[in-house]
């Protein structure tokens, strides 16, 4: 079967217009999965006889005009750590290899109203801690740029799956840059909204205060129209923000003339590499020629995001996961003697090494007598970087600067240095920290044909600057 | 020379607030379904599933700190306490260290030396955990989640008591005034309220604490009572005997009237408190902090004050009347309506205390409405029913609040107002029994009261003893 080169929204206007019918496209991709799954291993679970007949329904509710949005019978691929009633979600870890939500995720759940079609679960490093995909339990995903490095993550199986076209667009989760930095590595839009912008209700939680869930897609038009589709205010999460400025399409022009950019030096500084550095300042040149004013800056504070960062996510996730006990769901071990020893053992064989060494962390910055030296340091670090964010607001729209230091490094090249691979984290983990939306652009590719992203950070509420700066800088990408 | 030891004694109370719903999540509170019948995925602990806060439980907490006396924090938040159980789904509890709603308040009780007031360090909300029944036949343990999620708030005392009579005259002041409040209904047995007991001895005049055991599963005020004096002359024993107090929790068991130690210090858990994630910081605005001290009640004291003035009730009328919120306003309705105060007092602090005891029911309970008890006491003062047959009927109210003026015409149960009638009967009587006519007549004045019952008999119930007793004595 031929693939379907359409966009999101591209192919959303076919559906309606009758040249494609939604069951075409899930064939299409279903024949897609087929061929590339085998080498880049995106999803977890793909869900065939359920994603066609869901595509047969959304069909008829087009032809009835009941369904008119621009995603309507559009193929997608979710998370794995965003809950899916009926629907196998795993997290990409054996503690839930067999677990069945009762209930959908709010996100999933104003896509699948919205009449997009799921076709499965992808791949993801393990509950979403890590930065290649390579802590999955259930094995690997490939960049489909090249199969010898990996995809990024933690939403790698999402981005790989939008870049290989195994889906029209996915989403994905952002803790301290689970949906940009994979974007960047696998050469697709990727967004994290403001925080509280789109509902965390069924997103099985990592660091609740810095979780965001968040569209991949092939262009900054599709981020934008699912962006709109899942945002709003969800009375089951608390933190959940009220806004009416959520029509994102209506930011889609390429008028930047006058848009004050800044250029935080501290993020082209020694550990970033040099044809990043090349791709992400011609990207700045482009946006300048097109009236935007680019001026350097210091932000500051950028090396001590990294351990706030870690201290804050990890102490959240210690206690997020402690309802993984082999009681209520999931796994349990076969073998055991009393209910500690079945605690024990469940956590031990259930969690995999990255999430134990989390788990490790948070307890102990938890642990009394070192709240205060760690815990609480930590929020008060994070409320100076969230200051030094508001400063660069008073005097810029955007900040721009690259995604992560480097393009996808090789498969087995990170996890042996986890405080390398922690470092990597620089340029995301600050705006989770300071509740920030930011998008990463494909800007370029290195040497060896690895995708580059382009980051634009906004201030909280702002996310129609970046996109209207996003395309702005697409639509004269794809002129160059 | 012996040593006197003071008692030194705080309580940290648990009240099950009365909400419909449960504290983070839309389940009913509803006691005694089925099993997990009230759950969703929120009270079960779901992967992904985030709490949101019940207001209601907001507003009962800073309910009850107003009424004891404390300073409200107007930005209040919730904290995470984490410890593994399977009766906790989450394995941590959402509650409140850092920023409890309510600090330094106190209440007054009267003690031996008068008028005592009793601290309160704070008052903090939090969820309940679910139950767990151990299943004998399969030997395994299975978890109900119907309770996980009700609110709770506990009260934390400062060690202001000195004894069991205090702790029972605290406990006592915090039912009636959270009962007043509506806020729960504070039944010990049920554990819709649960104290937990830390007590420690010193010698008398010390100024410096002894070192403190906390007391679990007490479940009535004999129990308390019982642990107190229990605890008191365990500690003491030690002290006597030049051993030390170990700081730990114990349970109480009242059947054998001794308690044994759970946990020491030593193996106290590290709860890893922080602040919840999931839920934002609550301001309690002037706005809301007015309506809730708008909304508060007549406690008892301004109850009883009023009550001496506007009834010029009897204090023992009083206190009874007052011990429930419920009684008390089923008084000063009916009273408003039948303008009788004391005879409205005499069938409430009588009749309707004794079938409350008789079945072990609580002053809350009572289901009859002041319009019925108003009427029925019409039907007595027009002498419509005897009293005999208002007592009848009154049961059936108290069990079925049926309207007494209905009843009674349906049943046929009113007093003849027939002479006629009721002196055919008489004649009856007296033709029958010839011998009580006699002894009456030869001055045994004793036997009219016969001839009474066989008339009132013979007119089943419906006639006027008092009417009876006269035209008998005419007719003799």
């Amino acid at each position: 079967m031929e693939r379907l080169e359409y966009t999101a929204v591209g192919l959303g206007s076919a559906i309606k217009s009758g040249k494609v019918t939604a069951e075409a496209a899930v064939e299409a991709v279903l024949a897609r999965i087929k061929e590339k799954e085998s080498a880049l291993h995106c999803y977890v679970t793909v869900d065939e006889e359920g994603a066609l007949t869901r595509a047969r329904a959304v069909q008829k509710r087009i032809d009835s005009g009941e369904l008119t949005g621009a995603l309507a019978g559009v193929p997608v691929a979710v998370k794995d750590n965003l809950c899916t009633k009926g629907m196998r979600t795993t997290c990409s870890s054996r503690m839930l290899a067999g677990f069945v939500p009762t209930y959908t995720a709010h996100a999933v759940q104003k896509l699948e109203q919205a009449g997009a079609v799921i076709i499965g679960k992808t791949n993801m490093d393990e509950f979403a801690m890590g930065s290649t995909t390579e802590t999955s339990a259930f094995g690997v995903t490939r960049n489909p740029y090249n199969e010898a490095h990996v995809p990024g993550g933690s939403s790698g199986g999402s981005a790989a799956a939008v870049a290989a076209g195994e889906c029209f667009y996915a989403l994905g989760s952002d803790t301290g840059g689970s949906i940009r930095q994979p974007a960047s590595f696998c050469g697709v839009v990727g967004m994290k909204p403001t925080y509280g912008t789109v509902s965390r209700y069924g997103l099985i939680a990592y660091g609740s205060s810095l979780d965001q869930i968040g569209p991949l897609s092939q262009d900054v038009t599709d981020c934008a129209a699912v962006l709109t589709a899942i945002a709003g205010h969800d009375d089951k999460d608390s933190t959940s923000l009220q806004r009416e400025d959520t029509d994102f399409m209506s930011a889609l022009h390429e008028d930047v003339k006058g848009l004050r950019i800044g250029i935080p030096r501290d993020y082209f500084s020694d550990g970033l590499n040099g044809e990043v550095r090349e791709a992400v300042m011609a990207a700045a040149k482009v946006l300048e020629r097109k009236g935007a004013v680019i001026e350097e800056f210091s932000l500051g504070l950028v090396k001590y995001a990294i351990p706030c960062y870690y201290t804050i996510a990890a102490a959240e996730a210690s206690s997020n996961l402690e309802r993984f006990d082999g009681i209520k769901y999931g796994y349990r071990t076969t073998e055991f003697e009393g209910l500690h020893s079945m605690y024990k053992k469940t956590r031990s064989e259930g969690f995999g090494a990255e999430v134990k060494r989390r788990i490790m962390l948070g307890s102990f910055v938890l642990s009394s007598g070192y709240y205060d030296a760690y815990y609480l340091k930590a929020l008060r670090v994070k409320a100076l970087i969230k200051k030094a964010f508001d400063d660069a607001f008073a005097k810029y729209d955007l900040l721009l600067g690259p995604v992560a230091p480097t393009t996808a490094p090789k498969l087995g090249e990170s996890l042996a240095d986890p405080i390398q691979m922690y470092l990597g984290d620089i340029y995301t983990i600050s705006v989770n920290l300071a509740g920030l939306p930011a998008i990463s652009v494909p800007c370029g590719t290195d040497s060896r044909g690895l995708p580059i992203g382009l980051q634009l950070i906004g201030d909280c509420y702002q996310e129609k600057k970046i996109l209207c700066a996003a395309y702005a800088y697409e639509q004269q990408r794809v002129f160059e | 020379m012996e040593k006197s030891y003071e008692t030194v004694i705080g309580l940290e109370v648990h009240v099950e607030l009365a909400t419909k719903t449960k504290i983070f999540c839309g389940c009913s509170t509803a006691f005694g379904a089925e099993p997990n019948a009230h759950t969703c995925p929120v009270c079960t602990g779901m992967p992904g599933s985030l709490p949101v806060l019940n207001r209601q439980v907001l507003e009962y907490a800073a309910a009850v700190g107003l009424a004891t006396n404390c300073e409200i924090t107007r930005e209040t938040k919730f904290d995470r306490k984490n410890y593994f159980y399977p009766d906790n789904p989450q394995n941590y509890q959402i509650s409140q260290l850092y920023l409890p709603i309510c600090r330094n308040g106190y209440v007054e009780i009267e003690a031996e030396e008068g008028h005592k007031k009793i601290g309160i360090h704070e008052i903090h909300m939090e969820e309940d955990a679910g139950k767990l029944i151990h299943d004998e036949w399969q030997d395994c343990t299975l978890v109900d989640y119907n309770r996980s999620g009700v609110p709770l708030i506990e009260i934390v005392s400062e060690p202001d008591m000195r004894s069991a009579e205090e702790v029972i005259a605290y406990l006592e002041k915090l039912r009636m005034l959270i009962q007043y409040l509506g806020a729960s209904d504070c039944k010990l047995q049920e554990g819709s309220m649960r104290a937990d007991v830390n007590l420690s001895v010193r010698e008398a005049g010390s100024g410096k604490l002894g070192t403190r055991t906390e007391m679990k599963n007490l479940n009535s005020f004999r129990a308390i009572t019982n642990a107190i004096e229990g605890e008191r002359e365990r500690q003491i024993a030690l002290l006597e005997a030049g051993e030390n107090v170990i700081q730990e929790t114990r349970r109480w068991d009242d059947t054998k009237g001794e308690s044994y130690a759970m946990r020491s210090k030593e193996d106290a858990q590290d709860y890893r408190y922080f602040p919840e994630p999931d839920l934002t910081p609550i301001v309690i605005s002037d706005e809301m902090l007015a309506r809730i001290r708008a909304g508060q009640p007549e406690f008892r004291e301004e109850k009883m004050e009023r009550y001496r003035k506007e009834y010029g009730l009897p204090d023992y009328d009083i206190d009874i009347l007052t011990q429930s919120r419920h009684m008390a306003e089923l008084f000063e309705q009916t009273s408003a309506i039948c303008g009788q105060p004391k005879k409205v007092s005499n069938w409430l602090m009588v009749q309707t205390m004794q079938l409350l005891k008789e079945k072990a029911m609580d002053a809350e309970d009572i289901c009859f409405s002041p319009e019925h008890l108003a009427k029925l006491i019409a039907l007595t003062d027009a002498k419509a029913i005897n009293s005999s047959v208002a007592k009848e009927v009154f049961e059936v109210m108290f069990t079925s609040d049926i309207d007494p003026e209905q009843y009674v015409e349906e049943k046929g149960l009113k007093t003849t107002n027939d002479a006629g009638e009721l002196k055919k009967v008489i004649e009856e009587v007296i033709a029958a029994n010839p011998q009580s006519v006699c002894d009456y007549r030869n001055g045994k004045e004793k036997a009219i009261g016969f001839l009474v019952g066989q008339t009132m008999k013979a007119m089943k119930g419906k006639a006027d003893p008092a009417a009876v007793n006269a035209m008998l004595k005419e007719l003799l």
